[in-house]
């Protein structure tokens, strides 16, 4: 354990790093590549490398299994509410135009919203894919 | 073409290794390539996604499975001419038929006349967002997104409730 120290402090400098670099990736698919299922992929090989460094136990304790299980679901509904809404505004399903007064601006915030909803799903499936076979090694 | 055939040689040593950690690593490197050549196609977002996925997190998936099982694959049982004819028989037919494609970024193609020019037309006035990958992805085909998301939720609920213990 004492002999991975460089791995460790090393890993310690790039999560924070490759957190950023996933919100960035998340915020800014409007103007640039990237949108919430690459985000969400980076997001999770920061958790995925702190399993790894850091031991199964450890981040099953830090980031609990119950909590990327709920995302799966809450992803799908923020990205389902975003659709009722504008029904509920009197537009057609998923018709961002009825979230701000100027169409352009309900573009936005329901790209947003949608692109929230993707990026939480996915670390919600991926993580939990990766905590069930982690788990399935312990005896 | 360097890339191309990177990858074949890629793919080669993978059919003939029988160490499975070598053959996951080979995928990876596999799928950096095919990253590599997204890139140069401007296809940045499924590149992303590519070196994301392909190459970061498939990987370690495929690690942690071979933690369980076997790291070598066993000897195949069967002689394998027949499968090579099937793939010879099937490789040459595809490539028979990239002769009736039309030539390389050629601009005239009923792909880029009919739906992409009108995306790249409407994509800034009526959505205001610069990358239309996203304004199709996310407005203009935001159903298609939905089911998308969607099947991740069914995959990621099927593979853990394969995969939980039994608390019983």
């Amino acid at each position: 354990m004492r002999l991975d120290i460089l791995l460790r402090i090393s890993s310690k400098i790039f999560i924070p790093f490759i957190v950023i670099f996933a919100f960035y990736v998340q915020f800014h698919g409007d103007y640039g590549p990237g949108g919430g299922f690459q985000a969400g992929v980076i997001f999770t090989s920061a958790i995925i490398l702190y399993t790894i460094i850091f031991g199964s136990t450890k981040a099953l304790k830090d980031f609990p299994e119950w909590i990327f299980h709920l995302m799966i679901p809450l992803g799908v509904i923020i990205f389902a509410g975003t659709g009722f809404l504008s029904i509920i505004n009197g537009f057609n399903f998923l018709d961002y135009d009825a979230l701000a007064h100027y169409p352009k601006h309900g573009q936005h915030i329901g790209i947003i919203s949608i692109e929230i909803g993707v990026f939480v799903t996915v670390i919600g499936s991926m993580v939990s894919i990766f905590y069930a076979f982690v788990n399935r090694g312990k005896k | 073409m360097i890339i191309l055939t990177l990858m074949a040689i890629t793919t080669l040593g993978i059919i003939k290794l029988r160490n499975l950690f070598s053959v996951v690593v080979l995928s990876s490197i596999y799928s950096f390539l095919m990253a590599t050549l997204l890139l140069i196609f401007d296809a940045v977002d499924v590149a992303l996604t590519e070196a994301a996925v392909g190459a970061g997190v498939s990987t370690v998936l495929m690690l942690t499975v071979i933690y369980y099982t076997k790291t070598t694959e066993e000897e195949p049982k069967h002689s394998s001419i027949i499968p090579i004819m099937v793939c010879l028989a099937i490789g040459g037919l595809l490539i028979y038929g990239t002769y009736g494609l039309p030539p390389f970024g050629a601009s005239d193609t009923p792909l880029h006349n009919h739906v992409s020019a009108q995306y790249l037309q409407r994509s800034i006035p009526e959505t205001g967002v610069p990358n239309v990958v996203t304004s199709v992805l996310a407005s203009y085909r935001g159903f298609d997104t939905l089911g998308e998301v969607i099947v991740v939720f069914t995959a990621a609920i099927g593979v853990i409730s394969l995969l939980k213990k039994d608390n019983s």
